[in-house]
């Protein structure tokens, strides 16, 4: 039990994709300009992670070693089939959103990268809690991002007005540079924090 | 004619696939911090990113429609995507031995480059024409390589100028690929 509940937060904090890890880039730019979109994908990915990683772990003795990339990306590509059936015909307001971003969960290296270095070699208990944890860390992540572009560039949250109404959004973080700027920020502001964590402890 | 030409410096400058669409990130930051490297990534992403788009188009069209299997596009996609790249590297290696050596390393990389598969998943969303696919595969990669290169540059200038400690490594490539996207966003009234 304790192992799966540390399978299950490390992927919360001490090794939060994308943060920790720059990979999987793209859709954290992409689909941050609003909160319920950021929401939107990081349910696929929480889904897809959650299946690939629960497959990939029942088959893992079955699976040739040599041939496991393809095999690993056939199971990754019918769970994100899955995801973008659904959301076309239940969802479809968001599904036309988020757009080519739902078939590209495909290539997001995180769902490869957790199927090679973890799910492959452990049971399966422990490879849906890694995945779960990994895809909600994703999404948090996510969130975080397109919170503060959110409610600093147009002045509201999920639609919402949190902002007063004279407030005039700070337009560039909406647009595509603004994306930069801001993950460059966070990252400076979350190596800020580490350096302040480490410091009490060296002078002790 | 005209409408390829405008084709071409839409996907170039103002919808550029990296700073502006978004794909494509993980060469973008991982490659970018030489010159060197940079050159060679944007020569294998050209050269597949023409030839999986061109591919991919024929797969959709003349295999998948007809037999009336259209939502399994992403995972054959995928597939072709992911088998070229191995036999462009196995071609490459009895053929070209000098080419292989330049754009070897950087051939793997290309099958989890997103803007392969993106682009080839854009062609068919958008309707392209067989032409069409093949100009607007070939300027997406241009614009690619122009955004990896100049970003190339500017973070061979950071590595000898000084930077804050907090700010080095990836978070000022992010600031200076803010900053650049700036830059190709001034272009983006030119396809309208």
């Amino acid at each position: 039990m304790a192992r799966i509940v540390q399978e299950f937060t490390k992927g919360l904090w001490k090794e939060v994709p994308p943060f920790r890890f720059v990979l999987g880039l793209c859709p954290v730019l992409a689909v941050t300009a609003n909160v319920s979109s950021a929401l939107g994908l990081g349910g696929g990915v929480i889904f897809v992670l959650l299946v690939s990683n629960t497959l990939i772990s029942t088959f893992r003795k079955l699976i040739p070693s040599k041939i496991r990339v393809p095999v690993f990306i056939v199971i990754i590509a019918s769970a994100v089939t899955i995801v973008e059936l659904t959301m076309e015909a239940y969802l479809y307001s968001l599904y036309e959103v988020l757009g080519i971003w739902i078939p590209l969960i495909v290539v997001n290296c995180l769902i490869l990268g957790r199927a090679e270095a973890f799910a492959r070699k452990e049971p399966v208990h422990l490879a849906a809690a890694d995945g779960f944890g990994m895809g909600l860390g994703f999404t948090i992540s996510l969130v975080v991002l397109a919170s503060f572009r959110e409610i600093i560039g147009a002045g509201t949250w999920f639609g919402l007005q949190v902002m007063p109404e004279s407030y005039i959004g700070f337009e560039l973080l909406q647009r595509p540079p603004g994306a930069y700027i801001c993950l460059g920020l966070l990252l400076v502001l979350m190596n800020f924090i580490s350096f302040k964590l480490e410091k009490p402890k060296q002078t002790c | 004619m005209g409408d390829y030409l405008l084709m071409m410096v839409t996907a170039i400058f103002a919808n550029n696939i990296l700073l502006i669409r978004f794909l494509g990130q993980c060469p973008f930051i991982g490659v970018s911090s030489s010159l060197e490297s940079a050159i060679g990534m944007s020569g294998a992403a050209l050269f597949v990113n023409v030839l999986a788009s061109s591919i991919t188009w024929i797969v959709y069209n003349f295999l998948l429609i007809p037999l009336e299997l259209t939502y399994l596009r992403t995972v054959a996609f995928i597939l072709v995507i992911a088998s070229l790249v191995q036999l462009v590297e196995i071609v490459l290696q009895k053929t070209a031995p000098a080419l292989y050596k330049s754009l070897g390393i950087y051939l793997p990389l290309i099958t989890t480059n997103c803007m392969i598969f993106g682009v080839a998943v854009l062609n068919i969303q958008e309707g392209h024409s067989f032409l069409e696919t093949l100009v607007y595969a070939f300027s997406t990669a241009i614009g690619f390589s122009l955004a990896l290169i100049v970003l190339a540059g500017i973070r061979e200038r950071f590595a000898i100028g000084r930077v804050p400690s907090l700010f080095s490594g990836v978070p000022i490539a992010l600031l200076s690929a803010g900053m650049m996207g700036l830059c190709f966003y001034g272009f983006i009234g030119l396809g309208q």
